[in-house]
């Protein structure tokens, strides 16, 4: 699932994007990490194995997934036109599912009968229990205690589709800590389980497997943006939390000259407020959760708490393929703040009948930004990551609503 | 000769085992961390591993993720991780300390900092649970050529290749994690332990302590018999968080009754396992 035609090939054999990437875990799990890299490459060059992918892709999931041309919006920013990508149209509300799917058929040929996961907001939480309600596995999610609380309805979906979810008291009871809940479990339970990671981050081979799954993103944007307008994008434009969807626009165009990507993060409060979520924009290098990446974290290299009102976002790490994006400057990353994002979530809805989530929000914050800034010929591609239906609260709460 | 190398072959001579207790520094509190580690020397240890908190410990269990935020919470850092080295150092020229933690912090302080620093406080060893040998070339050598002993996991999963991959990054000795799982389970099995540390000490060549699940003296003993080191993390921390105000001394009794169960077996008195 490589792209043969550029030269990009990245990560090395070890798992490394220049210095970033790699494998940095507990010695427990170096075996069950061989072991899953093997069983991955298997799948890789199976052509049995693709097939079952692509059909799950389009009769379980609905891909591929249309490119809709917001006229109205662009035609009010009066500069570049704005397209998006349908993510949200997919099955379950979000890119998350086409990552879970390809891990799930991996894990069934490794003969492992249960699954686990780390969730956020809870969406990957809900793909993966999703997936393994497809499959018959039995499915354990960690959730960090305080988003179990923000995310009552997410939880309740999980709980309908026969996953067990386990609120993780330690740390800052928030997705970081659900992620390390996600490893323990792994660690004592190597043998018959297999840990479902929710974006391009972890240890190899997960980050690549992970932007392989999600590639098929931009895979389909390639070839329907000439069909529908008779060329590629002039930008490309993604939120970024882990990374997963911007990773699996990015990737297939990274080959692609003249496309220029743009990764958005959670700017929070403001990136000067210190209460925001921009690894890349505000962060130092540094090994988490099995990699080495940008972290935002204290100056003795504690890993320090984040915001965002998007929980999707609200991550101290990210990718490492995204770390070595931004210091080989093949691609761009800025942030957006809360304001921002909650702005241009009214605005999709009003102006194009979408309700946007929070996540994908920023991407589209990012693009009203530059749209204004360019010709009306020009071309911004917006990965619209997941619909809003599991943020109605979160919006309502902050205009003053409750239901 | 490295301070660890000169212990295990003093004890080796003697045809005694290495106790090796863990405490999280900086927990119950920082200024109670130099009086137990003089009360774990004082009970029997024969190396301290000192834990360096860390805000994401994912290989341990709660007992230790407990310990590690309340540390933090309290401001302990590495710097002052090895300021409390250093103070130990004034009154004590030779028991080893062995640093344990996560990569973070020694990256954040730079690994070539870290070691000098380290060595120069009096610190012997370091075990980074995230820095597998292949993540560590350099890191190793650096530590090596510092002064410090880099010292490794292996794990129930490991195979034999993974044998040679410890014994080539690593001295001072092997930590056998005696089980699936996180630090503080108690899955303990004596036997799968007993079959394993042979084959092991015989491939990597170097001392082989044994940690995870070792609880009382009757484990202890049992692990004894087959390991040249036997290490106990949560056990002691638990019995520090459940003694507020005795801290010390629960701990130094503690010590010296796995102590006393370690050297029945050099006088043949251990019950047989
Ligand atoms: C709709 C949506 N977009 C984006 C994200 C962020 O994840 P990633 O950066 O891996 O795409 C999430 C995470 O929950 C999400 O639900």
């Amino acid at each position: 699932m490589q792209m043969a035609d550029t030269p990009y090939q990245f990560p090395d054999a070890s798992g490394h994007f220049g210095p970033y990437g790699g494998i940095f875990v507990a010695e427990t799990l170096m075996p069950a990490l061989a072991e899953l890299r093997e069983a991955y490459a298997a799948c890789q060059n199976d052509p049995e194995f693709i097939a079952e992918f692509e059909y799950e892709l389009k009769h379980y999931v609905g891909r591929p997934s249309p490119i809709y041309h917001a006229r109205r919006w662009s035609e009010i920013l009066g500069g570049a036109q704005i397209y998006l990508k349908r993510e949200d149209l997919n099955h379950t509300g979000a890119h998350k599912v086409n990552n879970c799917i390809g891990q799930a058929m991996v894990a069934r040929r490794m003969g492992k009968p249960r699954v686990i996961a780390e969730t956020g907001a809870g969406q990957h939480g809900v793909a993966t229990a999703t997936v393994a309600a497809r499959y018959g596995m039995e499915c354990v999610v960690y959730m960090g205690s305080e988003d179990v609380k923000r995310q009552a309805a997410n939880v309740y979906r999980m709980k309908l589709l026969g996953a067990t979810v386990v609120p993780v008291e330690s740390g800052s009871k928030t997705l970081k800590d659900a992620l390390n809940e996600a490893m323990r479990d792994w660690v004592t339970n190597v043998a018959d389980t297999f840990y479902i990671i929710g974006t391009v981050a972890g240890p190899h081979p997960y980050p690549m497997m992970v932007r392989d799954f999600q590639s098929v993103i931009g895979k389909e944007c390639l070839e329907q943006m000439p069909d529908m307008v008779g060329r590629q994008p002039d930008y490309v434009l993604a939120c970024v939390g882990g990374g997963s969807n911007a990773m699996g626009i990015f990737h297939p165009y990274i080959g692609v000259p003249g496309v220029k990507l743009v990764g958005v993060e959670a700017a929070g409060d403001g990136l000067d407020t210190g209460r925001h979520s921009a690894s890349l924009t505000a962060g130092r290098p540094g090994v988490l959760h099995g990699n080495r990446t940008y972290l935002l974290q204290d100056e003795d290299g504690q890993i320090i708490e984040t915001h965002s009102v998007s929980a999707g976002l609200d991550y101290p790490g990210v990718g490492p393929e995204h770390a070595w994006l931004k210091d080989t400057a093949r691609a761009e990353y800025v942030g957006i703040t809360d304001a921002e994002a909650l702005e241009a979530f009214h605005k999709l809805c009003r102006l194009e009948g979408i309700i946007p989530a929070l996540e994908s929000s920023h991407a589209l914050a990012y693009a009203a930004k530059l749209a204004p800034t360019l010709p009306k010929d020009k071309i911004l591609l917006v990965n619209l990551s997941g619909r809003g239906d599991k943020d109605m609260h979160t919006v309502a709460e902050r205009s003053g609503l409750q239901f | 000769m490295s301070r660890i190398q000169t212990v295990f072959q003093r004890l080796q001579a003697d045809g005694r085992k290495a106790l090796i207790p863990f405490v999280t520094a900086g927990f119950p509190a920082p200024e109670l961390t130099l009086p137990l580690m003089n009360a774990l020397v004082e009970g029997g240890a024969d190396i301290v591993e000192l834990g360096v908190p860390f805000s994401d410990p994912m290989a341990d269990g709660p007992t230790i993720q407990r310990a590690s935020e309340r540390a933090l919470a309290q401001g302990m850092s590495l710097r002052k991780v090895l300021e409390t080295v250093r103070a130990f150092r004034a009154t004590n020229a030779d028991t080893p300390v062995v640093l344990m933690g996560y990569a973070n912090p020694i990256e954040a302080m730079g690994q070539e900092r870290f070691v000098a620093a380290a060595h120069e406080a009096g610190v012997d060893g370091v075990l980074v649970v995230d820095y597998p040998p292949e993540e560590c070339v350099s890191f190793a050598a650096t530590a090596k050529a510092g002064g410090l002993d880099p010292i490794f996991l292996l794990a129930p999963t490991s195979g034999e290749q993974r044998f040679a991959d410890v014994a080539r990054a690593g001295s001072g000795y092997i930590y056998y994690v005696s089980l699936k799982g996180v630090t503080g389970s108690a899955k303990l099995d004596v036997d799968e332990v007993a079959r394993r540390i042979p084959e092991i000490r015989a491939a990597v060549g170097m001392p082989v302590g044994v940690g995870f699940g070792i609880r009382d003296a009757d484990s202890a003993q049992r692990i004894g018999a087959v390991a040249d080191a036997v290490v106990i993390g949560s056990r002691i921390i638990e019995e520090i968080e459940t003694n507020p105000g005795e801290e010390v001394a629960r701990v130094r009794d503690f010590m010296r009754s796995i102590r006393a169960a370690l050297d029945a077996l050099a006088a043949g008195k251990g019950a047989q396992a």
